[in-house]
């Protein structure tokens, strides 16, 4: 049912030809057709920075979901596949680390060692592993009471092999799901992360920053801040629609049929 | 049954461990807590002052023994000081964890009572307008940026509608009703987001088994077999939910206290970050983790009392 599946990205692939413009002059109302979306307090054009700061945003979400699924995964093989005291570990540990306030914990490592773009991609990636491996681990148990890893064992394969082989393509779907949807959760806290004040420095333009900048003018210059807002809101919702999309269409006969 | 609450009492009791040395780990990542306490002196710090401060602080032992000695202090309520007004913080926490607790279980009761009923009237009436309006609420909830619902919602109802007022909780006495309304929408849609959602997709699944067929059979009315069941999923739902919620809660209000100007802990953890207030930091963060821990644990103890067919 969910088969528009629409990508809006409001990132230009031309964006090299665009250069954000850091002149001085006053702002002005959003209705200009020399600055499409309007400027931000100090004159910046608002459509520049938003599509410049979809890079950072992109760029961050992007490497530590990878990262994320990375890690996630693996540990939700490993921790499936051999169960007993190693899974007990694995998840016991996943539990633990859901427990702390990430948020909190990332703005004191950033206050500690500053903020820079691997900085954090390290901190999301950070965030970003924990569904993985609870979602994997699940699929794996499942997967592995299947006939064909027993033939697999019987035939004497290694568990390397019957681990990426066997195993792994049978939580692919899972996994590209999880991983769809994660990407607009990190976008997301990205997004807070620099509200806060503990993104990506500034000159550079990030999607949560712009926000905060706008803050002070909300009477005269609503724009300023509701629009990059709206912006993360057209990036994350497609995201979603594209996952859940994915989801019914690797499964439509899952228990999930509430989105038919 | 008693087994599984003593496990998960220890569980419980690791975490938070755990979580104490993260949160003492991180915190002297920031640095030698002297830098801030010590008055400068020209070039540098007074020589003598900063070894008698490094005894008394014990930074000059292996950093076990300093954790130890933290723990020491935090379990008897020693917190150290605000940086900024020099006032012990084990009496500045008390104050504003009210305003704090007072925001997360307004707005989780908003998200209750509008998501769940919510949820099931989509499921009963798909493809109706019901079914739309909870989709639709429960992808904003899931997409929207909280601190920007808050920023869009101060926008609209305070500086263009001027209906409601804009930050803080005012100092009428009795509960601000039109202060919390405002944040409790903004915290609150990610949970109702989350309900409608999961209700939802329980009532669906419920209302195509078996034994609601067999109901139907016999004769039952529709109303009694839609309510019956509604309300069973409406009280397991927000168990299932909790833990995912409560850590939801944390980071929301983190952003509709920042927003809002809310005098709660979350804003006063933010303020500590952007005034390097090291101190109040790592009392608020212990504040949380240790609020989250306990309250899953209780939650997963109701949990198994509500619904007998788990077992650990």
């Amino acid at each position: 049912m969910a088969s528009f599946s629409f990508v809006i990205s409001p990132h230009d692939p031309l964006d090299h030809n665009l250069r954000s413009r850091n002149i001085p002059p006053m702002f002005q109302e959003g209705g200009s057709s020399k600055h499409i979306l309007g400027t931000d307090p100090i004159g910046r054009d608002l459509l520049s920075r938003l599509i410049h700061g979809s890079r950072i945003s992109m760029t961050v979400a992007l490497i530590s979901l990878v990262v994320g699924t990375l890690v996630g995964a693996s540990l939700g093989l490993i921790a499936g596949y051999f169960g007993g005291y190693i899974d007990e570990v694995i998840t016991r540990i996943v539990d633990i680390w859901a427990g702390l306030p990430y948020i909190l914990i990332a703005m004191i490592i950033v206050g500690a060692i500053g903020a820079s773009l691997p900085t954090m991609v390290v901190l999301m990636a950070l965030i970003a592993w924990s569904p993985f491996v609870r979602l994997v681990r699940g699929d794996v148990l499942v997967l592995k009471e299947l006939e064909y890893i027993s033939a697999a064992k019987i035939a004497g394969a290694s568990n390397l092999r019957i681990l990426s082989y066997h195993l792994l393509p049978g939580t692919i779907n899972t996994i590209i799901v999880v991983a769809t949807f994660s990407v607009g959760q990190m976008i997301l806290v990205e997004a807070f992360l620099s509200f806060l004040g503990a993104g990506i420095p500034p000159p550079t333009p990030a999607w949560g920053s712009m926000i905060a900048d706008g803050r002070q003018y909300m009477r005269q210059a609503w724009w300023v801040s509701v629009i990059p807002g709206i912006a993360i809101f057209l990036v994350t919702a497609s995201l979603s629609l594209l996952g859940d999309w994915l989801r019914d269409y690797f499964d439509p006969k899952l228990r999930q049929r509430a989105w038919e | 049954m008693r087994a599984f609450i003593i496990r998960r009492f220890f569980t419980s009791l690791l975490a938070l461990s755990v979580a104490t040395m993260v949160i003492f780990g991180a915190s002297r990542l920031l640095g030698d807590p002297r830098h801030n306490l010590l008055p400068q002196q020209g070039y540098g710090f007074n020589e003598v002052e900063w070894k008698k401060a490094g005894d008394k602080l014990h930074l000059n032992d292996p950093i076990p023994i300093q954790y130890a000695y933290w723990v020491y202090d935090v379990v008897r309520g020693d917190f150290g000081q605000d940086l900024i007004d020099r006032h012990r913080i084990n009496k500045k926490i008390v104050p504003r964890l009210w305003p704090t607790a007072m925001l997360a279980g307004f707005s989780w009761l908003l998200a209750t009572l509008i998501g769940i009923p919510l949820g099931i009237l989509s499921a009963v009436k798909r493809n109706t307008i019901w079914d739309l309006m909870g989709r639709i609420v429960a992808m904003l909830g899931y997409s929207l940026p909280t601190f920007w619902v808050g920023i869009l919602l101060i926008l609209i109802f305070a500086v263009w509608l001027r209906w409601l007022p804009a930050a803080t909780m005012g100092t009428g006495g009795g509960f601000p009703l039109r202060h919390i309304i405002l944040p409790a929408i903004t915290l609150g849609w990610v949970a109702m987001a989350g309900y409608v959602r999961l209700v939802r997709s329980s009532m669906l699944e419920i209302m195509d088994s078996e034994y609601i067929k067999l109901a139907r059979a016999k004769g039952v009315s529709e109303n009694v077999v839609i309510w019956k069941h509604g309300f069973r999923n409406a009280a397991i739902a927000p168990l299932t939910y909790g833990g995912l919620l409560l850590a939801g809660l944390i980071t929301g209000s983190v952003a509709a206290e920042t927003v809002f100007a809310w005098p709660g802990i979350a804003r006063w953890a933010v303020e500590a970050i952007w005034t390097n207030n090291l101190p109040v930091l790592v009392a608020t963060t212990l504040v949380f983790t240790v609020a989250y821990i306990v309250l899953n644990f209780l939650v997963d103890i109701l949990y198994v009392f509500v619904n007998p067919r788990v077992r650990y």
